[in-house]
């Protein structure tokens, strides 16, 4: 039998990384316009509010109160469905990152993850292969040649970039020996990163997170010039919406497992030390923020790639993926192998 | 052949080297110039706080003169509108009566003179063609507004000293 109390904790959690994904998700469209404009010598959005905060909060009411269009001809079901998918599955990888250490308080010890599965990274890999779904069945229902053309973009471009991405994780996983996200962050106590030990790993993963997020250099299923606006062409409102922020949530969630698996997630040099100076309940905070620091960041360096470099053509997407990024990935996953047998 | 023109240039298509192929170094050159420029001091003008300024001869909002007796100079002869070439300026002529000398320099008058600012290019020619020397472009603009009958300025809002909203940019030296 569970009672409440026992519940209750992990529900409480569970609102927190929820609302706190949504708070970054809707402040991340903000930054994106903000470094967009500081890259180009403007000054971005700064009319709403002191400095502009409040323009996220005015481009949700405006999302909200536009007219939502649904096409005659388009597959009504299928065609809510997308976006719906497509948001659930970005929502649901923020469930096995560990957010931080094991918080003490009022005697108790919890820890700051909301589920901790032995198959973490599977878990991860599999939900964010059900994100693809939402686009593809969007683009298909929409019933629009170019809607179609960017759904199957798209899944090319994920299938292509999910085996190049696995085989990073794989030469990874090599060197941890576990698949549990905590272990691995537990494993980088310190500075003991994984990026030391996988630095072309990262790499890969890196370019790879670029290609499954949809992000520029290889953002051609919403290629506009081509394809007006890709898998959500026919989509407005708050559909439009929930496509645009399930792009930003899949930003931070693979920032925040980026820095997970190869920058130590929560752990710092000279942890223990402060550990030992503020207690039980600050440290696991300082913890927390310093994964959310190196989060932040790698958004940061999201936004900063899109705006340095142009699209890739769709056939150099591929020849990358297949051509660049495997052979390499097969190569890091033999010289991993070789390195874990010599140091045994 | 002989070539046609001096400007001609032979490209050389040679393949790229493996380090421009694995497009890195490249990457992280592209990416110093644009953390330079996020760190550069910005070319925006926050407009209605700030302003930039422009030189005297700037060609803004239309004012209808008045002589030194304060009547006004203009005397309806329309090559202003004829002038315009986008048609922006419409008027009426009237005829002086005896006891308006006050008010007006010549026998005949503009009894409605009107602007349509929406029109209106700001290019001066109504400035050149007038005899009169009655109308002149001011350095000032016309502020937004929400409704277009609001950019036909008539003449109680032409007139030199009348009352308009306008926005008074600073003059460069």
């Amino acid at each position: 039998m569970v009672t409440l109390a026992q519940v209750l904790p992990a529900i409480i959690l569970i609102v927190v990384i929820f609302a706190l994904t949504m708070l970054v998700a809707l402040y991340s469209t903000f930054a994106e316009r903000k470094v967009a404009a500081f890259i180009q010598d403007r000054v971005g959005p700064n009319r709403a509010g002191p400095g502009g905060i409040f323009q996220p909060l005015a481009d949700g009411v405006k999302f909200f109160m536009k007219e939502e269009v649904i096409p005659v001809l388009s597959n009504k079901f299928l065609f809510i469905l997308g976006p719906s998918i497509a948001i659930t599955a970005s929502l649901m990888t923020g469930v096995v990152v560990p957010w931080g250490p094991d918080i003490t308080l009022f005697g108790k010890t919890y820890p700051l993850q909301i589920v901790d599965i032995e198959i973490g990274i599977l878990y991860v890999f599999a939900v964010v292969s059900v994100g693809i779904y939402g686009i593809m069945i969007g683009g298909w229902a929409s019933n629009n040649k170019f809607s179609l053309m960017g759904a199957i973009r798209a899944s090319s471009q994920v299938i292509s970039y999910e085996l190049s991405m696995g085989l990073a994780i794989i030469a990874l996983i090599m060197v941890t020996g576990t698949l549990s996200l905590r272990e691995i962050v537990e494993q980088q106590h310190g500075w003991h990163w994984n990026i030391l030990y996988q630095p072309v790993g990262f790499i890969l993963f890196l370019v790879c997170a670029f290609a499954e997020a949809n992000r520029t250099p290889f953002d051609l299923p919403e290629c506009e010039t081509e394809l007006v606006g890709g898998y959500h062409t026919e989509y407005s409102s708050m559909k439009l919406g929930f496509y645009l922020f399930a792009e930003y949530i899949n930003m931070f969630i693979s920032s925040a497992i980026m820095s997970t698996l190869y920058f130590g997630g929560y752990n710092y040099p000279g942890m223990d030390a402060v550990n030992e100076f503020v207690g039980p309940v600050i440290g696991p905070l300082i913890g927390f923020a310093v994964l959310f620091a190196k989060t932040c960041f790698f958004i940061f360096f999201f936004m900063w790639v899109r705006w340095t470099i142009p699209r890739f053509r769709y056939d150099q997407l591929m020849n990358l993926g297949w051509k660049g990024l495997i052979p390499l990935g097969i190569l890091n996953l033999i010289a991993t192998g070789a390195a874990v047998l010599y140091f045994k | 052949m002989e070539a046609l023109t001096t400007r001609r240039k032979v490209l050389e298509q040679k393949r790229m080297t493996l380090l421009e192929r694995i497009y890195l170094p490249a990457i992280a050159s592209g990416m110093g110039i644009t953390l330079r420029h996020f760190f550069k001091k910005k070319a925006t003008i926050n407009f209605p706080e700030q302003q930039r300024p422009v030189p005297r001869v700037y060609r803004g909002l239309h004012i209808l003169n008045r002589d030194e007796q304060g009547r006004e100079r203009c005397t309806a002869c329309g090559l202003c509108a004829v002038a315009c070439p986008a048609e922006a300026i419409t008027m009426e002529a009237a005829e002086r009566k005896p006891g308006e000398e006050n008010l007006y320099r010549e026998e005949k008058y503009a009894a409605k003179y009107e602007i349509n600012m929406l029109r209106c290019i700001f290019c001066g020619f109504c400035e050149d063609a007038c005899p009169k020397d009655a109308i002149y472009l001011e350095t000032t603009f016309a502020p937004a507004n929400y409704n277009r009958n609001n950019f036909i300025y008539t003449k109680d809002m032409l007139l030199l000293g009348a009352k308009r909203e306008e926005i008074k940019p600073p003059l460069t030296q």
